[in-house]
């Protein structure tokens, strides 16, 4: 017997990443779905944000991982609400993990959640998570490749995060290269160069959700 | 890598109308993937070996149909299946695209006794 299911694969999760986008809505917080390779200096860069904007914005951060790594201890340590998800070896998270994890970190008492996804460029850009935003986190010392090799998410995202810009002279990363490629594949991309060790860029980068925090 | 979610989710799909369509062995499931997905056929075959053992679809053919991206654009309403990394419109340099293929994720159908 020859069964027509015509299902879409992706509609239990599409389903809950609605339920997801309603809340952040209803909470007025700007939801963050921050994709990058493993290494890209994603969690330093939570620390320092959450760092810098203490006492001006509400930061959580929902943090996935393969396996344990307890970066959501570094994250409250410079002082945003963190709550951490092990995926046990799923390579993205789902919206129904940060359903769970909104349960122990109430979306209405913050004003910007990062949904800091496990590290890869492909499986996170397909899964909804009800974000308003996905933005990308690229290091200098992954090599210039990226964006082509991954369009998709480079195509999707709101923002770009080069990051650990202070390493660019030991790297054969080319800057210039790599921002034409962006602007190919995406001109509407708001890019931030940064170094979370000197620190530059990162005011650029806070100002900017600020302003995304102010507009909600 | 996002192979084995994707059959999972098949999985649980196919198990679940079987039980309604009162089948107790799946012999073909056909998928249709998109091509945005950038999912592996030899990856999807080994995630449904891997992850249909014990289940109604045990020793299942997987059938995959892979569908192209082919982009429509919003200004002068050229269809093209852009290369990687420049979708914008070949006609009319717009960037203002749909996917009108490409973007499918679904099972066609199965069969089973
Ligand atoms: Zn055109």
């Amino acid at each position: 017997m020859k069964i027509i299911v015509g299902r879409d694969l992706l509609l239990a999760n599409n389903d809950q990443a609605g339920v997801n986008r309603v809340l952040f809505k209803q909470s007025k917080v700007v939801a963050i779905n921050l994709i990058s390779s493993p290494g890209s200096g994603k969690t330093t860069l939570m620390e320092k944000t959450a760092g810098m904007l203490a006492g001006r914005l509400k930061i959580g951060v929902v943090v996935g991982d393969l396996y344990t790594e307890r970066d959501a201890v570094r994250i409250e340590k410079a002082g945003a609400a963190a709550v951490q998800i092990n995926t046990e070896g799923l390579c993205h998270l789902t919206a129904d993990m940060v359903y769970r994890a909104l349960q122990e970190m109430p979306p209405e008492e913050l004003d910007v959640l990062f949904i800091e996804n496990v590290g890869n460029l492909v499986c996170p850009a397909a899964f909804d998570l009800g974000e308003q935003m996905k933005v990308a986190v690229l290091s200098v010392t992954e090599g210039i490749d990226k964006p082509s090799k991954y369009p998709t998410i480079f195509r999707e995202a709101g923002a770009v995060v080069i990051s650990k810009e202070d390493l660019l002279p030991y790297t054969d990363f080319d800057l210039d290269t790599c921002l034409a490629e962006l602007k190919e594949i995406n001109d509407q991309l708001k890019i931030f160069i940064t170094s979370a060790k000197t620190g530059l860029g990162l005011n650029e980068w806070c100002s900017w959700l600020e302003s995304l925090a102010g507009a909600e | 890598m996002h192979e084995l979610s994707l059959i999972q989710a098949l999985i649980e799909t196919v198990a679940h109308s079987a039980v309604e369509n009162d089948i107790a062995k799946v012999n073909t499931v056909k998928i249709v993937v998109g091509e945005v997905y950038g999912a592996l056929p030899d990856a999807l075959d080994f995630a449904f070996r891997v992850l249909t053992k014990d289940t109604v679809c045990e020793g299942a053919v997987l059938e995959i149909d892979k569908t192209p991206l082919v982009l429509k654009c919003g200004a002068c309403g050229s269809e093209y299946q852009p290369d990687e990394i420049n979708w914008k419109c070949p006609a009319c340099g717009a960037g203002g695209v749909t996917a009108i293929s490409g973007k499918e994720l679904y099972v066609d159908y199965y069969e089973g006794d």
